[in-house]
């Protein structure tokens, strides 16, 4: 469970994040979207322990993230696999940074590479991958990790659209088998209301949560539910917050 | 083995081609020691020193390792320090370019004089002309390191054992030896040079007692199996590299 409290930040003069508070429950999925630069990416480096906000409280299982790395599964938007390992080995990169067994954590990755459709690649270097493979690989090393809360910062957010959708459906899938709580940052409300249960809107910088909208359909989730009604006055919801909160701040 | 012999070919041919060349031209001579002596005197030359030569060998081929390893263990040292700190980045900076403007043949000597006859003065020779470039590019292989990468690594909780082993240590190594492949040409000859000037056995001295004999021939062999040496070290380094660095086998092939 996470929750998110009165969460203030500030680069220097910069005021970044202005009283941020959400829950997400236990195995839950929340995303949040915002103009570019609204502070949605430092929340998720706040909940991986990377950033140490100004002011509030970040709990990850009733205990402060602040300053604690290695509570959260953490992924940026780039794949940021290491070049100089194969892809199975960077596939349990992260659970050796966390001093878990090596040769388990392998094991378990190599179980989950038919599941991520890297079948047959687990001794190519990353060079040799599509940048759809990439970024499953990165999202299998995020699972392989061993941790409850995964936090994804646009992780689709350099793939092409057709790719794009597939990834998404795919994780859906996935994370309905297996049951994790899950922090989402996009700026593609498709892909918020597709994966989340929630949605939250942030306004830009200093950024603040202006709206909140349940996404309540049951998972996995078919990618026609886009054109669905229902949907789609969500998605307008969303987009009017979006809009109401004004052109972002630069 | 084909694709071997078709790189092979064309600069075995061309050397083969310049040796005969040389024969035609150096054989006309008919001095009882020239200047420029033919391939085929040089070859009996080699066969008539041959039992000298292991021993020099040796001892060039000591000197040159030894002064390899001090030169990367103190390049990687002061790379480790650079560019993990900038202070001593400001500070060492000027001295380091310093450090390789003097030329080795002003400073061997003022070695030889400090430290004597033997494998010392050599050694820090072969360190010094090593030291530099394996500095360089060491410390611009972690400088140049992904800080998203050290991120990732640390918001799983690694710490810095952990980033040494799975991200410097692996972005340092083409680096250095990018530097080392660079600097062990000029390793071999700084032993030798060394050699040159005082040393009791090494193929400098070899050259050296042969250039004051006026047997040029002789002279001749040094310079070849100084050549030999440099070569082969050079591709034992890349055949090192090749294994160590295994990610880095697409760029080898493009360049």
């Amino acid at each position: 469970m996470i929750v998110v409290d009165r969460l203030q930040h500030r680069f220097g003069i910069l005021d970044v994040l202005d009283d941020v508070s959400f829950e997400v429950g236990r195995g839950r999925f929340c995303a949040l979207v915002g103009p570019s630069g609204c502070g949605k990416s430092t929340v998720l480096r706040i909940l991986a322990g990377l950033v140490t906000p100004t002011g509030g409280r970040a709990d990850i299982d009733g205990r402060s993230v602040v300053g604690r790395v290695g509570q959260a599964a953490y992924m940026a938007q780039r794949d940021l696999l290491l070049p100089w390992r194969r892809a199975l080995a960077n596939a349990t990169v992260g659970a050796e940074a966390r001093g878990l067994d090596r040769r388990s954590a392998r094991a378990e990755a190599l179980a989950l590479f038919e599941r991520f459709g890297l079948a047959g690649f687990e001794q190519s270097w990353p060079h040799q991958m599509s940048g759809g493979m990439r970024q499953r690989l990165a999202l299998l090393r995020t699972f392989v990790a061993g941790l409850d809360v995964l936090l994804l910062d646009e992780p689709f957010g350099a793939l092409d659209a057709i790719t794009r959708r597939d990834l998404q459906c795919w994780l859906d899938e996935f994370l309905a088998e297996h049951d994790r709580t899950v922090v989402l940052v996009t700026h593609d409300v498709d892909e918020a209301l597709l994966l989340a249960d929630e949605v939250l809107v942030l306004s830009p910088r200093p950024g603040t949560v202006t709206a909140r909208v349940t996404s309540p359909y049951p998972h996995p989730r078919p990618s026609a539910l886009v054109t669905d009604a229902d949907f789609v006055s969500r998605k307008a919801t969303i987009l009017a917050a979006l809009a109401q909160a004004g052109p972002p701040a630069g | 083995m084909r694709a071997t012999l078709r790189a092979a070919g064309p600069p075995v041919l061309f050397v083969v081609a310049l040796l005969a060349l040389w024969e035609l031209w150096a054989g006309r001579s008919t001095s009882r020691n020239p200047v420029l002596p033919a391939p085929s005197r040089i070859w009996r030359a080699f066969l008539d020193t041959a039992p000298l030569l292991p021993g020099h060998l040796r001892t060039t081929l000591t000197e040159t390792a030894l002064g390899v390893l001090v030169g990367v263990g103190a390049g990687v040292l002061v790379a480790i320090v650079v560019s993990g700190w900038p202070f001593a980045r400001r500070v060492l900076h000027p001295l380091l370019i310093a450090s390789q403007t003097v030329p080795i043949q002003v400073l061997a000597p003022l070695l030889v004089l400090w430290a004597g006859f033997g494998l010392a003065p050599k050694i820090v020779v072969v360190a010094l002309v090593v030291f530099f470039p394996v500095a360089v590019s060491t410390a611009a292989g972690l400088q140049g390191v992904d800080v998203e990468l050290v991120e990732l690594i640390r918001s799983f909780g690694g710490g810095r054992a952990v980033l040494l082993r799975m991200v410097m240590i692996p972005a340092a190594l083409p680096g250095l030896f990018a530097g080392l492949r660079i600097s062990l040409t000029y390793a071999v000859a700084g032993a030798v040079i060394g050699e040159s000037i005082g040393a009791t056995s090494g193929l400098g001295l070899y050259i050296a007692r042969s250039q004051r004999a006026f047997r040029y021939d002789q002279v001749f062999v040094g310079v070849a199996v100084v050549t030999l040496l440099s070569m082969v070290l050079f591709s034992l380094v890349s055949v090192l590299s090749r294994v160590l660095c295994p990610w880095q086998r697409r760029t080898d092939r493009s360049t």
